[in-house]
């Protein structure tokens, strides 16, 4: 029998609003553990929440990026269950009545196809402190920091529509590029601001009817995420082949083991006894807010690829490359207001700025080369000044110095040659110094003419311009 | 004894020294102790604030409203670096790192806090008998209750320990008390006075309100502690009026309503004559009267038993022995750690309610229990509002009984529970009441009669209230 899988994802992206959602302490990464804290974060007697209205806004901002419905009217609920970095014993999310629900995210399958996902609902909450079991620090005891303790974080649950794991790489990657976008999360897998908990159950091809899922965590990369739901499906459908059952259960993606392991039943035990929090009054959103966070939304990924292939004419492929991220579009369309080959630009920034970017392992916004600088050289290839290959010399002297492209070709000598008479002459110079390979070719062996190209080049230190040393090359040879 | 209002005054005018107040409290505080009222007095810090009050009085500085008062605060109520304790060994040795927006706005009205009073354990009961400190006694009749929870606020009224007090009323944990005590009190409008600082109970139904021994006071004391809180969301912006000056105005355009469900069985005879002849007084002073149907009354206990429990649970598990307060000695692993030090930190009542609250939350139950009670407060919210498009103030007996002897239903929950049975209905209507003694029993014993009306219209009980303890029960007024 040939099985197909159903997953639903469930991603928590930390927002990243300046203060807590409920308190006014700093939500800054990487601080002293326990000192951004204050007594409502600590979960102290007598304490109250007061809602961080930017948090609402960037939920908000979400929503209308996936296309959800923007609640008028939401509430908070507590999620009540016992650990030692959740100081109130609960954490105050939503459960009835969230604040965007039934929407969708178009995501990009491999062979080019779009595919419709749909949003279940999308809601604000706190995120916990962090449990850190360390025997150096602490022997068998565990230490908390609460530092991140009412961070505000989204929770985007999507619709049991994903078929496979690149289904749902996709998709993750799709929400990535929309909060970082958006600005309002910095997509951050590996260090916890996007984090991803999956659905996933098999059934026949063909049929209607949902199998029994299971519940896969701790996937802390995308690439995990796909390992993990090929691990799951497989390990599922064998299940069924042999005639087994697949048991409703909580999985742990172990990365280094590379298979998924059911958490032991006391810890999924869990009665979570929502109920509504009765220290917040309900959230009523006005219609011209929301109006007004929709106009301030960016252009969104999809509809600024689709941008760039009509407006700069380029293939999908590149218009996809180059809006990966907001900031290296950003950096692609100012290079074209100065440079008016789009295509060359495309193969510039996609090949070199790319590469330097990967080596070098930093963003589009830490490139030491300007989107200008950039343009200025691209130009001097496009009034052939320089050619594509000498371009690639100055590019490496920018990147180390910082100078300027028209400064350096100066500095260095590297402007092209384009005078006919001094080319014609390095030509006949090369031809008659190699008589040899002159008769060869004329007797029919035409590969040499690559080696009188190289040695013009060499004689011009590689400056001659290329298209002008094939011309008077061939003329040169058919005398 | 002479009123808060009247106290201030004096002060303000240099009738007497705070410093020697003080010293007067303090020996009476002392002289009490058997009656069991403070959890903690702040001797020396009183006497160093007076000190530094009568120094700032002599420089001829102004001074705030509550310039001369004397203070006590209900022991659920937190204040920066003192101990709170709720009554609980699990919060025995718990300091705050903050003031209460209430304990805020007394200090900065130059009041003095002598002292954190007694109650049943993190508020829950209604007689002060379930304290980890041990039970209170009513400065009445020692042999029995000062009601509950806050009975340690309202005993240091009547027994003169202070000229103001706090407490918190989540169904009746003021009112009930002021009626046992034979003193004034008053559960605020829900969303009238932030709650920041107040230890929750249950947050949809707890309200800080004022102990005095007249009306006068506790308006004067309303005005200072109530307002919008940025820090308390369900604190409502209403403008506060000037209490003391609504008092003045005659209350006969305000039409009284008598719900009868009120008066059925299971009251107390001397009670019920005693606010029928305040009734029939009324009358005859000129009020127009009217009787009113409330019958959803019935299921008030019920419905409140399980929205109080259910937050209850939840605000409760925050203490867990892992950041404050007691932790259970010597445990393997966290779960024993949660499990010794939940059993062992909390007293019968509370984990009675925490069950109770966890139970009706449950899934499978949360439908039939907790979804139930709400749709039926919803209910009694909406019989009040209609009632309050007809009258302007609703007057009940505060308690279906005087003041009980102590032990004498601390083995009947139930039966403490009913205790509650006329003052939980205005926590489930969010609306406000206030206690007024009317009368003695034969041996004495302090009758209350309750005042309710709309949201924020604490000026129309201060009103009527202020007439009929002028007017029409004068005698009530003596303290012992």
């Amino acid at each position: 029998m040939k099985y197909e899988a159903v997953i639903g994802l469930e991603v928590h992206a930390q927002l990243l609003t300046d203060s807590k959602i409920f308190c006014g302490c700093s939500t800054t990464f990487g601080a002293e553990p326990n000192s951004q804290t204050c007594p409502v974060c600590l979960g102290m007697p007598g304490v109250l929440p007061v809602l961080n209205e930017r948090a609402v806004e960037f939920a908000i901002k979400m929503g209308l990026a996936t296309h959800c419905k923007i609640a008028p009217f939401s509430r908070f609920a507590r999620k009540n269950y016992f650990y030692p970095d959740l100081p109130k014993g609960y954490q105050i999310s939503q459960y009835e009545l969230p604040l965007c629900s039934d929407g969708y995210v178009d995501i990009e399958l491999e062979d080019g196809t779009r595919k419709r996902i749909g949003i279940i609902r999308i809601h604000l909450e706190e995120d916990a402190g962090k449990s850190i079991h360390d025997p150096v620090l602490a022997g068998e005891d565990t230490l908390v920091d609460l530092n991140r303790c009412g961070v505000p974080l989204i929770e985007i649950v999507s619709a049991p529509d994903l078929r496979s794991p690149q289904e749902a790489y996709a998709y993750l990657v799709r929400l990535k590029q929309l909060v970082t976008y958006l600005g309002i999360c910095d997509g951050n897998m590996e260090e916890g601001s996007l984090r991803c908990d999956a659905n996933v159950s098999v059934r026949p091809v063909g049929s209607t009817e949902f199998g029994v899922k299971t519940e896969v965590k701790n996937m802390n990369s995308f690439r995990n995420v796909e390992r993990a739901l090929t691990f799951e499906i497989n390990r599922q459908i064998q299940l069924l082949e042999s005639g087994g059952e697949v048991v409703q259960e909580t999985l742990l993606w172990d990365a280094h083991a590379g298979e998924a392991r059911p958490m032991r039943s006391k810890e999924e035990a869990h009665d979570y006894r929502y109920f509504p929090e009765p220290d917040l009054v309900p959230m009523v959103i006005e219609e011209s807010w929301v109006q007004k966070i929709r106009e301030s939304l960016p252009e969104l990924p999809l509809a600024r690829k689709e941008r760039f292939m009509e407006q700069y004419k380029l293939p999908a492929y590149d218009a996809g490359i180059l809006t990966m991220t907001r900031e290296l579009a950003d950096y692609y369309e100012a290079v074209v207001t100065e440079c008016r080959d789009y295509k060359l630009a495309s193969n510039w920034v996609m090949g070199e700025v790319l590469r330097v970017l990967n080596e070098r392992k930093i963003e589009i916004t830490e490139f030491p080369i300007s989107a200008q600088q950039l343009a200025r050289l691209l130009n001097l290839i496009l009034d052939e000044t320089i050619s594509s290959k000498i371009a690639k010399t100055v590019y490496e002297e920018m990147l180390n110095t910082g100078e300027d492209p028209a400064k350096i070709v100066e500095k260095k000598g590297l402007a092209q040659v384009t005078d006919r008479a001094t080319i014609e002459a390095i030509v006949v110079k090369v031809l008659e110094e190699n008589p040899k390979q002159v008769e060869q070719y004329r007797s029919g062996k035409e590969k040499v003419f690559g080696y009188f190209v190289g040695q013009v080049m060499r004689a011009t230190r590689g400056k001659a311009n290329p298209g002008l040393v094939n011309e008077i090359l061939k003329e040169k040879l058919r005398e | 004894m002479d009123s808060a209002r009247v106290r201030h005054q004096q002060y303000v005018e240099g009738k007497f020294r705070l410093a020697d107040a003080v010293e007067d409290y303090l020996e009476r505080i002392e002289a009490h102790k058997d009656l069991n009222a403070f959890i903690q007095v702040y001797a020396d810090e009183a006497r160093e604030r007076a000190r530094e009050l009568d120094a700032r009085r002599e420089r001829g500085e102004s001074l705030g409203d509550l310039a001369g008062l004397i203070i006590a605060v209900k022991d659920n109520i937190v204040i920066k670096d003192h101990l709170t304790t709720c009554a609980s060994h699990i919060l025995e040795n718990f300091v705050s790192p903050y003031h209460a927006t209430v304990v805020e706005k007394i200090l900065q009205a130059d009041g003095l806090i002598i002292g954190k009073t007694n109650l049943d354990e993190f508020a829950m009961g209604s007689s002060t008998e379930n304290s980890y400190f041990g039970a209170t006694r009513n400065p009445v009749d020692p042999e029995r209750v000062p009601g509950g929870s806050s009975g340690g606020s309202a005993v240091a009224i009547a027994a003169g320990m202070a000229d103001l007090a706090l407490g918190s009323d989540t169904g009746g944990s003021i009112r009930q008390p002021a009626a046992f005590c034979g003193v004034v009190g008053l559960k605020p409008t829900y969303g009238r006075v932030s709650r920041y600082g107040l230890v929750a109970y249950a947050s949809s139904l707890d309200q800080i309100g004022p102990f005095g021994r007249t009306v006068e006071d506790v308006a004067l004391f309303t005005r200072i502690i109530a307002g919008a809180d940025e820090r308390d969301s369900t604190t409502v912006p209403t403008e506060v009026p000037d209490y003391l000056q609504e008092l003045q105005r005659d209350p006969r355009d305000l039409t009284i309503g008598i719900p009868q469900e009120y008066f059925q069985e299971g009251l107390d005879g001397e009670i019920r004559t005693a606010i029928f002849q305040v009734i029939d007084r009324l009358k005859e002073e000129g009020f127009t009267l009217k009787e009113i149907r409330l019958p959803l009354t019935d299921y008030a206990i019920a419905t409140y038993y399980i929205v109080a429990t259910a937050e209850a649970s939840s605000n409760l598990a925050r203490y867990d022995g892992v950041r404050y307060g007691f932790r259970a000695e010597g445990v393997e692993d966290l779960q024993e750690m949660y499990f010794r030090t939940r059993s062992e930190g909390f007293g019968t009542e509370v984990k009675r309610r925490i069950m109770l609250g966890t139970y009706v939350l449950s899934a499978g139950y949360y439908e039939a229990y907790y979804k139930k009670a709400q749709q039926v407060r919803r209910m009694i919210k909406d019989e009040f509002d209609a009632a309050f498009r007809e009258v302007d103030i609703l007057i009940t007996p505060t308690t279906p009984t005087p003041a009980f002897r102590l032990g004498e239903k601390l083995d009947d929950p139930l039966q403490m529970y009913l205790s509650d049975i006329y003052t939980v209905t205005v926590n489930l209507a969010g609306i406000c009441a206030l206690n007024l003694p009317i009368a003695r029993t034969q041996q004495g014993l302090p009758i209350g009669m309750q005042l309710m009306a709309g949201m924020f219209r604490e000026s129309d009980l201060f009103r009527l209230g202020h007439f009929i303890e002028r007017q029409l029960t004068p005698s009530t007024q003596q303290v012992p």
